[in-house]
């Protein structure tokens, strides 16, 4: 598979830069109910640009995928059961 | 003679190349080695050294627990003894002994490759590993932590006193160590098994430290961010664990077990590894249910995940979540129990050997059926309410980490010991050292189900007056175990020197690593070895008939 060139390097570091300014710019921005979703979204977004590219997932063999997809999963097991505590504290 | 004897005891070639022992004598040589069987030394070297640093502490309060009155050392020293015991035997003795020492020593050899897929990166942990040692050490030296190895918030991050920064940099960067291990592992299983080694011809040892090696990459950055965000609330005061500051104290019970859960597994399935190794090899049979077993490794590393809120029954988890913990965590007894049973099964009617490793595998089992039936007591979430925070726990989990890995790991030490230095140790001593350890460990812990069952709670130096005599049956259990552990310190290093010279395959022993010398060259085969049936081929109606004609 093809090496990224320095260019997707490089947009990839303006990309980065700007959802960084997209994020504090939301932060003063009031979306009420729609805050962390947005703040999540904007995340998400960076941390898949790091893992494609500056990563090389985006151009590696489909092992590393699995990989790769089993750690976001592991992440997934974290999150759920932890949010089973949280979302049904209120239950009792 | 069939094709299959010969595979098992198969004979080396003369060597030509000096060992990986004799591969250069002075120090810069073993500090600069990329040799994965070195740097298997050099683990060696350095786990025993905290093993004792743990074990000091561990025998400073059982002589405190002697009496109740807290009488030899204050409320706080014996806090700190707790801390550094439990931190010291977790992250620098248990997690790394199976798969540091004999994982890196082993995996190579087993799979018939030269070494591990990434050797600098090899010597790169167990520098990280020292270093994260350095700094344990650092903060016991100028003081000591006393928030328990579990650094619960907000207490560690606002209250505590003592040096708990420095001991968490010392947990993380260890860690790091940890993770480049696993990751060297998994490269290491996937990319260099030999020709012909397919996955279900692997021996049962690889299948555990692989798994274990994914719970590594998996669990270990999660306690690496946890750290961080309690040192970040501490240092900076960034509100995130504790209350008045807008945190959550329970997230921090969830991340710091949803790694630390699985660190129970990472410390004992190198051990079930083992124990799997022993036994096939001292019953000369064939492992009862191969596949099941490796499935049940696999199983075990997953349900390992899924159960972390077993641990905050009583923290004001919601019950809910309680109840979903308690289900899950009854799951993953079924896997363990998998390989209990075909342990036993492959002992049935077997050609059973007493010898030293053997001695350690069957207590092992024993020990760990024990640790495992009373984790199925903390699992049912309301007998958890009573016992939670009491010596029970402390038997509980002493039972699969000491009765356990502590056994798992002695037990392949002396088996592989032959392999690793090229000498015997005194049968009669080893012996004698395993039921010496086996009778004190059971004197130390068992009294501890009963004290926690009546009530006592756990990290307290004073306790009411009618538990003392079983605590001084515990405290006299210690004694025993601390003799049976310094015995074989004695004569393995007494079999360095003096010891019967080994041979190539001094058990008979079926396995790659058996087909070189001992100790091996430092590129371990003359030849890659070509692989062309499973782990295992012990015939036990052979053994039974050569037993007879040597008695004969």
């Amino acid at each position: 598979m093809n090496e990224p060139s320095a260019r997707t390097y490089l947009f990839t570091g303006i990309a980065l830069l700007a959802f960084l300014g997209l994020t504090i710019a939301a932060a003063y921005v009031n979306l009420g109910p729609l805050n962390t979703g947005v703040a999540m979204a904007i995340s998400f977004a960076k941390g898949a640009l790091i893992v494609l590219f500056f990563m090389h997932i985006r151009y590696s063999k489909p092992i590393l995928w699995v990989f790769v997809g089993a750690g976001f999963f592991w992440l997934g097991i974290m999150l759920v059961l932890a949010m089973s505590d949280y979302m049904s504290r209120g239950w009792n | 003679m069939t094709t299959a004897t010969l595979q098992a005891a198969p004979q080396p070639r003369p060597l030509t190349k000096p060992t990986y022992l004799a591969d250069g004598k002075t120090i810069r040589s073993w500090l600069l080695t990329t040799d994965h069987k070195r740097i298997a030394i050099l683990y060696m070297i350095s786990i025993t050294l905290f093993f004792f640093i743990g074990g000091a502490a561990a025998t400073m309060m059982r002589l405190e627990l002697l009496t109740p009155q807290g009488d030899l050392v204050t409320s706080e020293t014996y806090n700190k003894l707790f801390t550094i015991h439990g931190v010291v035997m977790v992250w620098f003795f248990l997690i790394p002994s199976i798969p540091t020492v004999l994982g890196n020593f082993l995996v190579p050899l087993m799979i018939g490759a030269r070494d591990v897929a990434f050797p600098k990166l090899n010597l790169a942990s167990w520098y990280l590993f020292m270093a994260g040692g350095a700094f344990a050490v650092f903060s016991i030296i100028t003081g000591g932590v006393d928030t328990g190895w579990t650094f619960y918030t907000p207490y560690s991050s606002t209250y505590a006193n003592g040096h708990v920064i420095a001991m968490a940099t010392g947990i993380f960067i260890a860690g790091f160590g940890s993770i480049a291990t696993g990751l060297n592992f998994i490269v290491t299983i996937h990319k260099m098994r030999a020709p012909g080694l397919t996955w279900f011809r692997l021996p049962m040892f690889i299948w555990t430290i692989y798994t274990t090696s994914l719970i590594l990459v998996l669990a270990t950055p999660v306690l690496a961010i946890t750290l961080t965000l309690m040192a970040l609330e501490r240092a900076f005061g960034v509100g995130i664990f504790n209350p008045a500051m807008g945190g959550d104290p329970l997230l921090f019970q969830h991340l710091f077990w949803f790694y630390s859960h699985p660190a129970v597994y990472i410390m004992i399935l190198p051990g079930m590894g083992v124990v799997s190794e022993l036994i096939p090899c001292f019953a000369r049979k064939q492992m009862f249910g191969y596949r099941f077993v490796a499935y049940a490794t696999v199983a075990i590393g997953v349900f390992g995940f899924l159960v972390w809120g077993h641990h905050m029954f009583v923290s004001s988890q919601s019950i809910y979540a309680g109840m979903i913990f308690s289900i899950l965590s009854f799951a993953v007894s079924v896997p363990s129990a998998i390989k209990v049973f075909n342990w036993t099964a492959t002992l049935y009617k077997g050609s059973i050997r007493f010898q030293t490793p053997m001695l350690y595998a069957l207590g092992f089992v024993g020990l760990f059926t024990i640790g495992g039936l009373t984790g199925l007591f903390l699992a049912c979430l309301a007998v958890d309410v009573h016992v939670h925070d009491t010596y029970f726990v402390i038997a509980h989990f002493h039972y699969i980490m000491v009765g356990g890995m502590v056994m798992g790991y002695l037990g392949g030490l002396h088996f592989w010991w032959p392999k690793i230095t090229g000498r015997l140790y005194p049968e009669r001593l080893a012996k004698l050292s395993a039921v010496t350890i086996f009778l004190g460990f059971n004197l130390t812990f068992f009294p501890q189900f009963i004290l926690g069952y009546l009530g006592m709670p756990r990290r307290y130096p004073v306790y009411a007056p009618e538990f003392q005599v079983l605590n001084v049956f515990s405290t006299a259990g210690a004694s025993i175990l601390a003799v049976g552990y310094v015995l074989p310190l004695a004569y393995l290093l007494w079999s360095l020197r003096w010891g019967r010279v080994a041979g190539p395959n001094p058990w008979q022993a079926t396995g790659l690593e058996w087909t070189t010398s001992s100790p091996p060259p430092t590129d371990n085969f003359e030849k890659t070895p070509i692989v062309t049936e499973g782990p295992y081929a012990y015939d036990a109606q052979a053994a039974e008939a050569e037993l007879e004609a040597g008695h004969a």
